[in-house]
């Protein structure tokens, strides 16, 4: 799946990033918890979360993923934004819930990590 | 590749930065054309190392150091110190309030991470004086 087939799906608005709708991506994380995205992501490109604050970007350059979605309709600030495009992380909103976009995601062939 | 030294200040008031020196790093790393799986382990350890300073100590200071073969990173901070290191160390143990989890941290992960990115990891720590850290990541 490319990211602009996400947009799709999720209903979503861009934020940042429309340069990089051609990034394809296999499998993604849904979470609230950063702690646990730096501790179990692997590979995964497309980080899903309603949590909004600059280190939801930080995590994500951390562990190299490329496409953060905040979902319930949570909006970011400038500063978050701007960090974003500082390590060229693809921002988007929908406002539909977690369970919602994930299983969406899913069923179009998005999947989850391994694990450990 | 000869050696590179880095040094970075930490603020302990301001949450919003947390992250810095390791996005700093890690971009170093990259510039220097280390391989994507040794900048994550180093970017992962020291951006734990940095949240920790940030919402268990009030700051801190981070060093890191590029050599040939290994990655050297020093953590210093004069918080509160750990009492007992080894439940620290331990997966879920966390003394962290309400409000950080409400910031997406304290799942008690951090310090396990640490030792699981890095291929060596010491850390000496006085409640009432300070914590350091020192890792390596070798450059196989
Ligand atoms: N620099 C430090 N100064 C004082 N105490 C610390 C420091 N780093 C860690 N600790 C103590 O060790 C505990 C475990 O740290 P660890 O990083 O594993 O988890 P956490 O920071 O609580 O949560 P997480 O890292 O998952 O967000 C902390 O809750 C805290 O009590
Ligand atoms: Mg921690």
């Amino acid at each position: 799946m490319k990211l602009i087939d996400l947009v799709k799906v999720l209903d979503a608005q861009i934020i940042y990033g429309h340069e990089f709708l051609d990034r394809e991506v296999l499998s993604a994380c849904g979470s609230d918890m950063m702690s646990d995205v730096l501790a179990f992501v692997k590979g995964q490109a497309v980080l899903l979360t309603g949590l909004v604050n600059s280190q939801v970007v930080r995590t994500a350059e951390m562990v190299d993923m490329n496409c953060i979605v905040f979902v319930r309709g949570k909006v970011p600030d400038e500063g978050i934004i701007e960090l974003a495009k500082s390590c060229e992380i693809v921002l988007m909103r929908t406002e539909m819930e977690m369970f919602t976009s994930c299983g969406l995601l899913y069923s179009k062939g998005l999947r989850g990590g391994s694990g450990k | 590749m000869s050696s590179l030294q880095l040094h970075f200040d930490v603020d302990g008031e301001d949450f919003t930065r947390a992250g810095e020196a390791s996005g700093s790093i890690k971009r170093t790393l990259k510039e220097l054309g280390l391989t994507p799986d040794i900048i994550r382990n180093v970017a992962i350890s020291v951006y734990e190392g940095e949240i920790n300073m940030v919402i268990h100590a009030n700051g801190g200071m981070i060093d890191c150091e590029v050599l040939p073969d290994v990655i050297n990173v020093l953590l210093r901070d004069s918080g509160p110190g750990i009492a007992d290191i080894s439940l620290a160390m331990q997966e879920g143990y966390s003394t962290a309030p309400d409000n950080v989890r409400d910031l997406g941290f304290g799942a008690g992960m951090g310090l396990p991470n640490i030792k699981k990115y890095t291929d060596e990891m010491e850390i000496y720590s006085t409640p009432g004086v300070g914590t350091t850290i020192r890792l390596k990541v070798y450059i196989k």
